[in-house]
């Protein structure tokens, strides 16, 4: 009972991490698949709406593997959610909580800020620029660098790609500016 | 006899290659067998899916608030999961080769070296901000959409779009 209430916890980064990093080998075992899951995004487009844009015309079917893991994703966080979580708050850094609360920002409860992204604030300017403005940046970036967190930064780096260093820098850079210096701003609007 | 078979034959390894030319631009992640499998074959990556799921929920590596506490310098947590996520990668990547170890179905294990352009900075970049407005990368906007974050539907068609638009738009990006 006692390991069931520690699973219940928020996992402490040294056994997320390697376990996240074990999903390398595990995919190449299964079948030669690179682990990633930007290219997820590539293959709707490509089975969805191609448009006949030379990017998108390839047999998405031979990918499909990676549109059945993302799916798995969704699932997994369905059953993280109800079943292996204690549905206490997010603890987090009493520093952000200060810096936060300027900008009206008081609910822990969920894994995400409610107060910022929730379907009535989808129709304002801040939460129009971060759901909708960020999700496109995503997309957008991710196609362009050629990978996200998962290709480049753990499956490029497994590899020792250095060009998935440097896009993984890149990551860095862009989320620390941001971060520090526009979302402020956008938090203010 | 001669002259047409020197002419064929390079077209027609040039058509098998063109698929997987396409498939894997700008990509990391890619199918690399040559074994064909019925649909249903994909299921396991369905699982394996699954338990990464469960993983990016339990580390919160999912949450809007960690990712900030990452891009602030407030928390270690982030570095620590994805360092040591990586160092069990390469550890994995390096005994995979070593040994030479094959897939299940018995096929070698194979990994193509990526090529350096300019995407990986300005595309990076932009994914930063991303990832920083949203608090999501690309997995973690499956999984928040599991977690009940339903509006988070909104953000992963954003994110759709923002793939086709650098779809239509990659002739006449700087690459």
């Amino acid at each position: 009972m006692q390991i069931w209430e520690w699973i219940k916890q928020p996992w402490p980064w040294y056994v997320a991490g390697p376990l996240i990093g074990l999903t390398v080998p595990l995919l190449l075992i299964m079948g030669n698949k690179s682990f990633g899951v930007s290219s997820s995004l590539r293959h709707i487009c490509a089975a969805c709406i191609p448009a006949n844009i030379p990017f998108f015309k390839y047999n998405w079917r031979k990918e499909t593997w990676n549109l059945f893991f993302v799916a798995g994703i969704l699932v997994g966080a369905i059953i993280a959610t109800n079943w292996l979580s204690t549905g206490e708050p997010v603890a987090v850094n009493p520093k952000l909580v200060h810096d936060l609360q300027q900008y009206k920002i008081h609910n822990y409860s969920s894994i995400v800020p409610v107060d910022l992204f929730n379907w009535p604030s989808l129709f304002t300017v801040r939460g129009f620029i971060l759901m909708i403005g960020g999700g496109f940046l995503v997309g957008f970036g991710t196609r362009y660098a050629g990978g996200c967190t998962s290709g480049h930064a753990i499956m490029g780096l497994s590899n020792l790609q250095w060009p998935s260093l440097v896009a993984t820098c890149c990551f860095m850079i862009g989320g620390f500016i941001t971060a520090n210096l526009i979302l402020p701003v956008v938090l203010n609007m | 006899m001669e002259t047409k078979n020197i002419i064929t034959k390079p077209s027609i390894i040039k058509e098998t290659n063109t698929d997987f030319e396409v498939r894997s631009l700008d990509t990391i992640c890619i199918n690399e067998s040559n074994i064909q499998h019925p649909w249903w074959y994909s299921i396991k990556y369905g699982v394996a899916g699954l338990l990464f799921g469960i993983l990016l929920v339990k580390a919160e590596v999912i949450s809007w608030f960690r990712i900030q506490e990452m891009f602030r310098l407030q928390s270690f947590h982030m570095y620590g999961v994805i360092g040591t996520a990586v160092v069990t990668g390469i550890i994995s990547v390096w005994l995979l080769k070593k040994f030479k170890v094959k897939t299940i179905y018995g096929e070698p294990i194979e990994l193509h070296p990526k090529q350096f352009n300019k995407g990986q900075v300005y595309g990076g970049l932009l994914f930063g901000a991303g990832w920083a407005l949203t608090g999501a990368c690309p997995g973690p906007l499956y999984a928040l959409i599991g977690t009940g974050a339903t509006v988070i539907i909104a953000t992963l068609l954003a994110a759709i779009a923002g793939t086709w638009v650098y779809g239509l738009l990659r002739e006449k990006l700087p690459h």
